[in-house]
Parts: C-alpha cells; structure tokens; sequence
C-alpha cells in the first residue's frame, strides 16, 4: 500500500480537463478551480484576502475625494473566440470602457462566471488569461469574483459577468442629456469592425484582409481627452446598436436632433463589404473601442488633435452636428445629397431577401 | 470598394439630378412604379426622392417578397414547427412577419420552435445532414430570384436520398404580379392610380430576363425600364422613362445590362422549369388570390414538397381590418395614408407586412423619411 501523501491534490488538467458539476458545488474542486485558474491568473493583494468581499481604500482623485462611479456588464458573446480577442478581455473592456466614458478613472473590477458543465478547462484558461492581460493593460485589478456551474444545455460554455467600479472628480459632469444645439459629434475611429468579426466567423466567411475585432480599454484615450480641458459633454462606447442606438440615445435624452454627414463616417472598406454581403448597415453594427464624442464646437479640433495622438484615437473625425430639433431625430445627409432618417433598430438587423 | 462605389457617387448622382429635371415637362406629373422593394429600399436610404422634382412622384410596388406573404402561410410554417416538431429553415426577414394569434415565427420560435435563420438553401440542406433524426422544412419564399436556389436544393436533396429535408414552396411570380396592377380597376377604370411605367426588377430580371416585359409595354403602353439596385440605376432609370414618356414611348429598355439580358439565365430558368409547375392560384397579401402567379413542386419531387407529405391543409386569414397593405402593395395608397402607420404599426410591432421588411414600403418610409411628415 503506498503511502498516503497528506495535504496532496492532483492539479486540475488544463489540457484535456472539463468543468463538472463539483467545480461549483463549493467543495475542494471549486478551491482548486479558484486558486489554480482565477487567483494564479488574476491574482492581487485584494483578490488575495480570500474573503468574501474584498476590503478597498476609500477612492481618491489626485488626492482628493471623488464620487464613485460603477457600471455591470455581462458577455455572452458567440463565439467565445473570435479574430482580435475573446470573451475574456472582452469583459474587461466593456465594464472599463462604461465606467470611463463617465470620466471617472476605472479602479477595481469584480467578475461573475457561470460555467456550463463539459466546458473545456482549456478554453477557461485562455479565457482567464486573456481577462488577466486585458485587465493589467487597462491598470484595473479583478478584487473579487465568483464562480457557478450549471448543468449541461442549461449555459452556453461560458457567460461572464463584470463590475467596474471607478472615482469621478468632483466638477466634471458627463452625461447624455448634456448635448445642445451647436455641438460637434466626432468619433475615434472606424465603425462596425466587432460586429462584422463575430459576425463573419459565425458565418465562416473569410476576407483577404482579416476582420478584427477592435476591442480595447479606452481609459488611457479618455485620459488624454481630458487633460486638453475641452468642453466635454458626453461620451459614449457605440456596442450593441452601433452609432445610431448610442446617437439616438443621447438625442432623446438631451431632447436634441443631429445631422450626420455620411461622407464623414468612417467606416474600413473591408468592414463595409462585409456588410453589404451580409445584408447589414454598419452603422447599427456593435464595437468594442470605439468612442462617440459629443463637445462644444470651439473645442472640436483641440479634441481631435489630442485623440489622434493617442493609438487608439488615430483615425478620429468628425461626423456630424447637434441640432435642435422637437422630434429629437437622427437624420443624415446622404453621400447623394438626400436626407434620411437614421432611425433606432428595430429588433435584430435581419438580411433583406430580394 | 469597387463595383459599389461606382453606383453610389454624389457628384453622379447631382448630374443625373439635373438631367432629369431639365428634361421633365413643365405642367406635365410623371408617375412611376417602382417594382420591386430593393428599389423601394434604395430610394428611401439614399434620399431619392430630394433630388427629383416635384413632378415625378414614385409609387412603390408589390415586390417585396415578405410583404405579399399571405398570413396563412406563415400559419403554415409555424404549425409545422410547433405542431410537428420539425426544424424550420428561413431567410431573415420572414422571422418577424406577422401571423395569426399574434405569431410570427420569431415568436413561434420563443415558444420552443426549433427555427432557424438561413443565409442560403445550401445551410439548410447541412441542417438536414447533420440531424437525419429530424424533419428539417425549408420555408422556400421570394419571386424568381430565389426560385432556382430552391430548385438545386430540391434536386439535390433527391440525388443525395435526403429523406429528412422537404421545402414549403410558396414562391411567386413576378410578371403575375404586374399583370395584377395593371388590370386592377385603379389603374385600368378609375384612374386613381395613375402609371407612366415601371421600374423593372433587378434581380428578379437576371434570371428571367427582359422579355416577359414586353408584353406589357405593348399591351399596356406603359415604359418599362429595367434597373439594378444601387442608387444611381435608379436615378438613370427615372431618366430613361421620362425620356419615352415625353416621347411617347413604351418601350421595354435595360439600364442593368451589366447583369439582365434578354433571355435571363436559361440555366436557372431550366432547373425551376424541371422542379416547379404553375399553381392555378395562389393568395397574395394585398392583392388577393391571383390566377397562375406561383409555383409548386411537380409530383415528380412529390417526397419533397412538405405541403403534401405533412398534409398541409391552407387557410386563407384576413389581414387586420385597419391595416392597408394591401393598397399600399396596389399602389393605391401611400403608407402615411394609413391610420395606424407610425401610431400601432411600428417596425417593432408590425400589423401589416409592409412594416416588416426594410424593402417594404411602410418600414423604409418609416425607418429612413418619416420626418418629411412631421416638419
């Protein structure tokens, strides 16, 4: 009979391994689960007090008190991988990016994951890894977590769901009702390239130029945005919906319209013919890190000079104005000269047939 | 990108725009149908309609292909797939056409409906392949241009032995559809509709080409001009029939030759001629029950028609009481003229057809100029 070597477990097979049910039934395989996969990966002196919530000093801004910002988003994205990322750093991202877009520097994440039962251990790992890098590239720690597991057929591998929380100085007020008439509409770059990789993987179409996905932590960009002391009035990440959701959004909320000039929008030529092929109009397409930027006009330029400079801001224009209109309508001047409406979607965009 | 851009140029569009306006005819309206819902949709999300004068007024056509499906059969695919259990295979934007009961299939589907959106007839063939457990149903729609993908599908099926995959055929047929019009008493007694000529189909012409147009140019003396989908065949197309308009024309011309020529693509035309035969009659939204205007499988593909092996029995169900598709879809009326346009008929919850697909007439006035009406 060997003997029997105490305190000893066989570690979790990364390679050939699957989530099962005991991996969330709190039991020692869930332990091993968290301190071999999460806490190694995502590891920091908060996520490593091991209790059960993580104990955080009270956020400051330059030293000063602030108020607190705190934004959730959850990610069910399909397929988890996908050219330019993953589920992972995508759930960084999305929480960092709506807590930025109020201003506020992002400080501590929390993340959920519901497993489903069979998931590959593979697969989690990459996934971990990659929230691990995209978390340590935005500079905002993963404080506190948790884990569940479902049965089989009840989840789609993965979901994960995060929570941002981050400090805004007292003075500086962003918001979607802050839109007037006069105000300048920019954006950091071209439209539609998340939407269109999910999409063209899920449709296995394959392009010369391969479609990635654009997602990235945009709080270093607004970081630089803010430091010019252009007259901000909001800032919003254009996901689901694309432009015309976000665009839309702010009009109702600020009771203003816009004009769009189409010619302006940028949009990558491979972006717009996967589009056409896939029946889409990129405008209603999701990204990932992309910025929509309303501000005073006088501070257009200053605004547009400064996000140029930075990576992530390098193709940054100028699409449209803030106008006043009593049906708060999103309109665009077309590349012909026509005007029309760019309305809300209506459900899915679904492929005409004709 | 190239092949696109070409079609859709600003600086062409304004010249086109002047054109036709030094050649339209002082005191003299120009009415023109445009057939099919590409166009209706071309129009509306390019702003057409600003840059034609104020003489030439568009009036949009039938050919939307979710728009002439009847309520009835839509009851169908949804009975097949929550009665039967099948997997029901369908192109996109039949998912949110309204149905009996406050169905559609994108409701059928939330109620355990195993549906699926398809880009093409070839998924749905791989769906049936990979569950041969399964019936899988093809809910075949569209007028001619998706006709022949419908018919490779079935004759495929058949060389495989597929015993697993059978297609709902409710396909229709353009020319139908135009004869329809131009007999209806709106256009031939009452003159309530008045017509100068159409806009052909685009894609629809591809495949059957440009003859069976010239029946109705001559008959009917009414100008045909055949035009591709982009914004600026459209524009040269309205060029064109103001032309044979003021010359006293009505003549059947194709300004998509890079794709339409006369005789269509026979090969397409010979594979539906093999799987399909004309039905005597068949009910289309709006127009009512039309004589000869669609196909159904010949009995020598009988297996895989699902009208007959799930002993389909149709129901024909009247549209809504205040919904006017069906005159929207004659020409007839515009969708603004209906009372429930924009109030409970919204592209979120549509009543009528129309306001389903982005080609139909309701949802692209609503989606791209209903502004126009409220300023």
């Amino acid at each position: 009979m060997g003997e029997v070597k105490r305190g000893y477990v066989r570690p979790l097979d990364l390679k050939n391994g699957r989530v099962d049910m005991t991996h969330g039934s709190g039991g020692r395989s869930m332990v091993q689960l968290i301190s071999e996969l999460f806490a190694k990966h995502l590891g920091n002196e908060y996520l490593g007090q091991g209790n059960d919530g993580a104990v955080l000093p009270a956020p400051t801004f330059n030293g000063k008190p602030g108020r607190l910002v705190m934004a959730t988003d959850s990610h069910v994205v399909s397929p988890l991988f996908f050219p330019g990322g993953d589920i992972g750093c995508l759930s960084v991202h999305g929480t960092v990016n709506d807590v930025a877009v109020m201003g506020a520097k992002p400080l501590y994440l929390a993340a959920g994951f519901i497993l489903e039962e069979g998931f590959p251990l593979a697969d989690l790992a990459r996934i971990v890894e990659s929230m691990a890098r995209a978390a340590k590239e935005a500079g905002v720690p993963v404080v506190t977590g948790d884990t569940k597991v479902v049965e089989r057929g009840k989840g789609d591998g993965i979901f994960i769901s995060t929570t941002g929380v981050g400090v805004l100085p007292d003075g500086l007020d962003l918001g979607g009702s802050l839109a007037r008439p006069g105000d300048v509409i920019l954006v950091s770059g071209s439209l539609g390239d998340h939407g269109v990789a999910i999409m063209s993987k899920r449709e296995n179409l394959s392009f010369d130029a391969p479609i990635e996905s654009d997602t990235a932590a945009l709080n270093g960009l607004i970081d630089a945005m803010l430091a010019t002391g252009a007259g901000l009035r909001c800032l919003r990440d254009p996901t689901r919906g694309g432009l015309a959701a976000t665009l839309n959004e702010i009009a109702t909320q600020s009771g203003v319209g816009m004009m769009l000039y189409e010619q302006a929008i940028p949009v990558k030529p491979v972006v717009a013919a996967a589009c056409e092929f896939l029946g889409l109009d990129p405008l209603y397409v999701a990204n990932e890190g992309k910025l929509v930027v309303i501000c005073n006009a006088l501070d257009g330029e200053l605004l547009l000079k400064a996000m140029r400079a930075h990576p992530l801001g390098r193709d940054a224009c100028f699409i449209g104005d803030v106008i006043a209109d009593d049906h708060h309508f999103v309109q665009m001047t077309t590349a012909f000269g026509g005007k029309r409406i760019v309305d809300w979607l209506a459900g899915d965009q679904l492929p005409r047939i004709c | 990108m190239k092949y696109i851009d070409e079609f859709r140029d600003g600086e062409l569009a304004k010249n086109l725009a002047q054109s036709i306006a030094a050649t339209v005819q002082p005191g003299r309206n120009y009415s023109f149908m445009e057939f099919c819902g590409g166009h209706t949709h071309a129009i509306s999300r390019y702003g057409l309609s600003d840059l034609l004068p104020p003489s030439v007024r568009m009036v949009h056509g039938p050919g939307c292909p979710v728009c002439v499906l009847p309520i009835g059969r839509v009851d169908l695919a949804i009975r097949l797939a929550l009665e039967r259990g099948v997997i029901l295979c369908t192109y996109g934007d039949t998912l949110r056409v309204p149905a009996s009961d406050g169905l559609s299939l994108m409701k059928a589907k939330a109620r355990g409906g195993d549906i699926r959106m398809v880009y093409s007839t070839i998924d749905a063939l791989q769906i049936a392949r990979d569950n041969p457990e399964r019936e899988v149903v093809f809910f075949a729609i569209g007028f001619e241009t998706t006709t022949p993908p419908t018919a490779v599908a079935i004759q495929q099926a058949d060389a495989e032995g597929l015993k697993n995959f059978s297609v709902l055929c409710c396909h229709v047929l353009t020319p139908s559809a135009i004869s329809n019009i131009l007999e209806s008493p709106e256009v031939r007694q009452w003159g309530t509709v008045p017509l100068d000529g159409f806009i052909g189909p685009a894609h629809v012409s591809t495949v059957i080409g440009s003859r069976p147009y010239e029946f109705f140019a001559e008959e009917y003396r009414k100008p045909v001009v055949i035009a591709g989908f982009e914004p600026l065949d459209v524009m040269q197309a309205i060029l064109m029939l103001v032309r044979q308009v003021n010359e006293g024309r009505a003549e059947v011309e194709n300004e998509f030759a890079r794709a339409v020529t006369r005789d269509g693509n026979l090969k397409a035309q010979d594979r539906v001629a093999e799987v399909f035969e004309l039905r005597r009659e068949f009910e289309w939204r709006g127009l009512s029950v039309v004589p000869y205007s669609a196909l159904r499988i010949r009995q020598k593909y009988a297996a895989l028609d699902a009208e007959r092996r799930f002993k389909l029995d149709y129901k024909s169900v009247p549209d809504n009481k205040a919904c006017e598709c069906g005159a929207i879809l004659r020409g007839v009326k515009r969708p603004q003229d209906c009372k429930i346009f924009g109030t409970v008929c919204t592209p979120e919850n549509p009543i009528g057809s129309c306001m389903v697909s982005s080609e139909g007439a309701c949802a692209a006035h609503y989606s791209y100029g209903r502004y126009k009406d409220m300023h």
